[in-house]
């Protein structure tokens, strides 16, 4: 590739579904030239034209990307019609290893936009439900209003061959499920830890209690997944920013295992 | 001409040489004195070398002196580096329309001649070779002017007070990736150049300049004066494994001491030659029909170089610090397999605290045994 490795292709917007308040799901389609497909996990570089870029995952074929809004340019993002244009680079980094997951326990750990890399986890290891044991989603969010893809997880909630454990921090309202963070049902959950694959996406302290919980569990270090977040500008390993020790998070993360990374979460502003 | 067929030419043949790159079609850049500095300029002719120019450095200081000679190379590392030239601290990276039309910034078809590089600078060179041009995705901006590049490398005989280049094997030698290569003598038999060829370029740009055979008790001289520069060198980086010590001392409270000191100001950043760090900046014209992308150099210094929703990572100066320094001499080896630090003493000598990161690392290797 070339200095046109960072000149976005452009993709319209073909579809948008409002997941929460402050929160869209969109899916793009090319202009022309598609980028290749993403693997399970990985991130484009969206372009707002003269906004701004952010790293956004794929959390759906598509490709579909699922936006909230906390800055300018995800703002943007979030707030383009079907029909407006959007630059795209990618897809890059490092994507979740679901084949090595094949035949084992499959646990989903996601706090609040964690779900989005996820989502492309559950889709996979449904589509070949008899290839893993047992399915466990455990899914939190602040309130329960602000579960991301609500329909689906309620209809995963409903077969027999999933677990979907959802806990909220604050309920409302006709909230009858638990309160509290993802570490309350995942402290519960009866593992069989050397047969355990477990996925984990969300805010970092999240992340790193979940793993202690597992490890406590006797899950190896190894069989534990993180996606890991950092700022970016070039998502292609050019421009420092996503620096977390000896990882550039684009180009070595955004999946890594956790004997990788739990050494490095444990350190305060690495 | 000597058995391994080396050269010398005199100073109007170093001059002949700056024609016959200019002629052709090369912009000469080299060092030449401005705003009591040496700084690296495009160069006309040869006498914009800064002929009997030489520096005094130190922690937090850097000042011109008058030499005893008319030598063009006799100044240590000055506040730039090369990579300006080969990475430049702004350029475009893409223009996009409303319509969604995205396209990317003209390419640079400078063909740089750099004049001058030391071994720790020509090292520089390697190190961003590795990094923005070895990757799964280059950068081709870089690759397209890096391709171009004639490199005159010098022989250093002139190491400086904050100079560490012999313990981290960068020089004072320069080593491979020069066109052509410059040991710059004064003596009894007058003022000029030991040439060495490293490459087929360099051969037939050296066939347009007048040469004489070098003497072989020249050349031995030559090589020994540069040799001998090693044992001259005002600083040594401690010789231990850093990428341990370092990653064993991220705890250390050597940080929070150093952060007393630092004011976070990015200089080390900028003056160094190998760091590499960009941002991004998007501007609109007013119509909103009409945006441009922009990439410019960027440090780890900076509060928000490392924010992500929410906030920044490394929120304190002294978690900044040990980014760079970690970076520098331990992550990148991980990261690239090489150091990231050449030793060219240029953060030292422009950190106005008069931090040194020589001992720097002294004070955590000694922390560490």
């Amino acid at each position: 590739m070339t200095a046109e490795a960072m000149v976005p292709v452009p993709y319209r917007v073909a579809g948008r579904v409002v997941e929460t308040a402050d929160s869209v799901t969109v899916r793009l389609e090319p202009v022309g030239e598609p980028v290749p497909e993403a693997r399970l996990g990985q991130f484009m570089m969206l372009y707002a034209p003269g906004i701004g870029e952010v790293a956004i995952s794929v959390s759906g074929p598509g490709p579909m990307h699922t936006i909230r809004a906390v800055g300018a340019v995800s703002r943007a993002l979030h707030d383009l019609t079907p029909g407006r244009v959007v630059g795209v680079r990618g897809p890059y980094g490092t994507s979740w290893d679901v084949e090595d997951a094949a035949g084992h326990d499959v646990v989903i750990v996601a706090g609040g936009a964690g779900l989005c890399p996820l989502r492309p986890v559950l889709t996979a290891v449904l589509a070949d439900r008899v290839r893993y044991r047992r399915l466990v989603v455990v899914a939190g969010a602040r309130t329960p209003a602000e579960f991301l893809f609500p329909h689906e997880l309620a209809a995963w909630a409903r077969r027999h061959d999933v677990e979907v454990l959802r806990t909220v921090d604050r309920p409302a309202e006709g909230w009858t499920g638990p309160v509290g963070f993802v570490t309350e049902p995942l402290s519960a959950l009866e593992l069989d830890p050397a047969a355990t694959r477990a996925f984990l996406c969300g805010p970092e302290p999240m992340m790193r209690a979940c793993a202690e919980i597992l490890l406590a569990k006797e899950v190896p270090a190894a069989a534990i997944r993180v996606s890991l977040e950092r700022a970016m500008k070039c998502g292609i390993g050019l421009c420092g920013h996503c620096q977390l020790g000896p990882l550039l998070v684009c180009r070595d993360g955004p999946v890594v295992d956790y004997t990788v990374a739990g050494p490095l979460l444990a350190v305060k502003e690495l | 001409m000597t058995s391994d067929g080396t050269v010398t030419i005199d100073l109007a043949g170093l001059g002949g040489l700056v024609d016959a790159l200019i002629r052709d079609g090369y912009r000469v850049i080299g060092p030449t004195v401005r705003d009591d500095a040496i700084v690296l300029a495009e160069l006309d002719s040869a006498e914009q070398l800064p002929a009997g120019w030489g520096v005094t450095t130190g922690p937090g200081r850097y000042r011109l002196r008058r030499r005893e000679d008319r030598a063009v190379f006799g100044h240590s590392a000055g506040p730039q580096g090369w990579k300006r030239y080969l990475h430049p601290p702004r350029r475009k990276l893409l223009e996009a329309t409303a319509d969604g039309r995205f396209t990317a910034g003209e390419p640079d078809r400078t063909r740089y001649a750099f004049l001058g590089v030391r071994g720790c600078d020509l090292a520089a060179i390697a190190v961003l070779d590795r990094v923005l041009g070895g990757g799964a995705h280059p950068d081709g901006s870089y690759r397209r002017r890096r391709a171009e590049l004639f490199v005159v490398a010098a022989n250093c005989t002139e190491p400086g007070e904050v100079c560490f280049c012999a313990s981290m094997g960068t020089g004072p030698a320069a080593g491979p990736g020069y066109d052509l290569a410059l040991t710059e003598r004064i003596d009894g038999d007058g003022h000029r150049f030991i040439v060495d060829v490293g490459s087929p370029d360099g051969a037939r740009l050296l066939a347009q300049v007048g040469t004489q055979p070098a003497r072989g008790a020249e050349v031995r001289a030559a090589r020994e004066a540069v040799a001998a520069a090693a044992d001259r060198m005002g600083r040594v980086m401690p010789a231990v494994d850093l990428p341990s010590v370092i990653r064993e001392s991220r705890e250390s409270p050597l940080w929070e001491e150093v952060a007393s000191r630092c004011l976070t100001c990015a200089n080390c950043t900028m003056v160094c030659p190998t760091c590499f760090c960009t941002t991004t900046e998007d501007v609109t014209d007013l119509s909103g029909e009409h945006a441009e992308r922009h990439q410019r150099w960027a440090s780890c210094f900076e509060l928000d170089f490392s924010y992500v929703h929410g906030g920044s990572v490394r929120t304190s100066g002294a978690s900044r610090y040990r980014q760079w320094f970690s970076h520098k001499l331990g992550t990148w080896h991980e990261q690239f397999g090489m150091s990231g630090c050449v030793g060219c003493g240029r953060c030292i000598a422009w950190c106005p605290a008069g931090i040194d990161i020589t001992e720097e690392a002294a004070k955590l290797a000694g922390g560490c045994s």
